[in-house]
């Protein structure tokens, strides 16, 4: 068989089998991403997906940046978890320096992390369901990630790129009635996952569209990187915030979803447990937040307060320091990995003691996660390759960076 | 929080049982170490890089049987200029440690990964792109990020970042 190249070539000798493009624009390959499919008849005998439509080479634009100017371009990476991209970048560059956290700024992160897991989950589930036919469950999901984005705006002033987390904190203190909107939303949230349960888990359509399809195995999960739910579900039990707790995540309790089936339902049903438990950790997280300042005294790596900008000599003097020469970051490099909705998100920093990062890598999930695409299509029929797209949950802005 | 120095002398190091697994292998093997802010770097001489991902995934004491992530780093103008970066995340223990190759820019090129991990195909795939590093072995050792007819590789130190091209 002829080796296949990202150029579709037709080899005359195996004539039974077509190659077809689908992407990049595809509705049902949530972005930019070109799959070369060689199909005899229903079924796809090979695959393989060609990436880098949106590569726009934010690691090498960091290598530019101030440390501080690098956490609005790590929004843009996954466009529906900022918050996270910001936390894993934070993180990082937080280790660099030898920085602690007060609680408050701890817990909040760990809150709007979950509420971002929550509007991820929320777009997958909607988009997923849409590629399978069922089109009210969409409209139902972004009815409450109106609510969330609502919520991001609140803290941020933005809904979806949010930078809110800062290197040491978080920027602002949240306004007073935030809180109290998220225990709003927390509270009514379990009610609107069982109205989706109600459309999906038990639905015979949709189960059967599922089940069965897009097997993945445990061996294969774990030889092909696969990170996050996509590897949970084939029964590899790896959750970094309960495995190695960052942010504060040793304080709260809530369980790690697991599957050993490793179908496309299999992920589904994973996801949805999921969205129970983040629900769980934003309630524990709003009943025992702490009191106190949300950003760490090191003057001259946060900005000081607008209030003590404007009235105090010294403050307004690291405010401008920082602004215009950043700070200094002691020579070393570090790998901070979370957990993304999609599964490990790591940077790798590395630091020669001046105030831009040397290097600074991506790992993420996405774009490690697409591999398994690949095995769990060949061999399937084409109707199929679309539910697996779904349930792998990429987002092309975190392949492509 | 002063942040302590970095450990960077082998015979400490040996405390931790990844170097002492790989220098009782062969003493040869491991060039240097380092253990800084409670992460674990171990340099690997160039040939041996495959032979002692084996023995590190499996060892039944430290099963680092996950790869986390490839990457690379330019160092010009110093020499060996590119060092590759490997992180391997032990599901069992749930440890982490980070290995390390150095590559000279006449010579830039080394074992592939993708026989223990068929998942390192596009991790190295981004690295062959964005550095011009060469992985042996690889079954489709192509640009990914940039098009097929792209000149030069991007995140070299000493590629543009301004003009036209």
């Amino acid at each position: 068989m002829a080796e296949m190249t990202s150029t579709p070539v037709l080899d005359a000798a195996t004539d039974r089998t077509v190659v077809v493009n689908m992407g990049p624009q595809h509705p049902s390959t949530h972005g930019v991403l070109r799959l070369l499919l060689e199909i005899d008849g229903e079924t796809v005998v090979r695959m393989m997906p060609d990436i880098g439509y949106l590569h726009t080479g934010i690691e090498k634009t960091c290598e530019a940046k101030f440390y501080q100017q690098v956490v609005p371009m790590t929004d843009r990476i996954d466009y529906l978890c900022p918050m996270t991209n910001n936390l894993a970048y934070c993180l990082a560059v937080e280790k660099l320096l030898g920085l602690e956290i007060p609680p408050r700024g701890q817990w909040l992160r760990v809150m709007l992390n979950e509420l971002t897991r929550i509007n991820s989950h929320l777009v997958w589930l909607g988009t997923h369901a849409m590629d399978i036919g069922a089109m009210t469950v969409f409209l139902y999901c972004f009815r409450e990630r109106e609510q969330l984005l609502r919520l991001f705006e609140a803290v941020s002033g933005q809904r979806m790129m949010t930078s809110y987390f800062r290197i040491g904190g978080v920027s602002v203190e949240p306004p007073l009635d935030f809180l109290d909107r998220v225990k709003t939303f927390n509270d009514t949230f379990p009610e609107k996952i069982d109205e989706y349960e109600g459309l999906l888990t038990q639905n015979p359509i949709f189960v059967n569209r599922l089940k069965g399809v897009g097997l993945l195995s445990r061996e294969d999960a774990l030889a092909l990187c696969a990170t996050g739910p996509t590897m949970r579900a084939s029964g590899v039990d790896v959750d970094l915030r309960r495995d190695a707790p960052y942010s504060g995540y040793e304080n709260f309790k809530f369980n790690v979803p697991t599957s050993t089936v490793g179908d496309v339902y299999a992920r589904y049903l994973v996801r949805v447990q999921e969205l129970r438990e983040s629900q769980k950790i934003v309630k524990q997280a709003l009943e025992g937040i702490p009191e106190g300042p949300v950003k760490a005294d090191a003057p001259k790596v946060v900005l000081p307060d607008r209030e003590k900008m404007k009235t105090q000599m010294e403050a307004l003097i690291y405010h401008f320091k920082i602004v215009t020469e950043g700070f200094n970051v002691p020579e070393g490099e570090v790998y901070s990995a979370i957990e993304s909705p999609r599964g490990e998100m790591g940077y790798y920093i590395v630091s020669d003691g001046t105030a831009k990062p040397y290097r600074v890598h991506m790992r993420s999930p996405s774009f490690a996660n697409l591999q398994v695409l690949r095995k769990m299509c060949e061999g399937r029929l084409i109707a199929d390759v679309v539910a697996a797209i779904g349930s792998i949950d990429i987002v092309l802005g975190d392949v492509d960076r | 929080m002063a942040l302590a120095p970095a450990i960077t002398d082998l015979e400490q190091l040996k405390d931790h049982a990844e170097v002492a697994r790989l220098l009782a292998w062969k003493a040869t093997a491991v060039e240097g170490g380092k253990f800084d802010r409670g992460e674990l770097s171990i340099h690997v001489e160039r040939t041996v890089l495959r032979e002692a991902c084996i023995i590190l995934k499996n060892d039944p004491a430290l099963q680092y049987d996950s790869l986390s992530d490839i990457t690379c780093v330019d160092w010009l103008p110093l020499a060996p200029r590119f060092e590759m970066i490997y992180h391997l995340f032990s599901t069992p223990t749930k440890k982490r440690v980070r290995l390390k190759v150095r590559l000279q820019e006449a010579d830039a090129s080394l074992d592939s990964l993708t026989p223990i991990w068929p998942g390192a195909d596009f991790f190295e795939r981004e690295v062959f792109d964005l550095f011009g590093v060469r992985f042996d072995e690889h079954p489709n050792l192509k640009r990914i990020m940039m098009p097929d007819n792209w000149e030069g590789h991007p995140l070299r130190k000493d590629y543009p970042v301004e003009g036209y091209r």
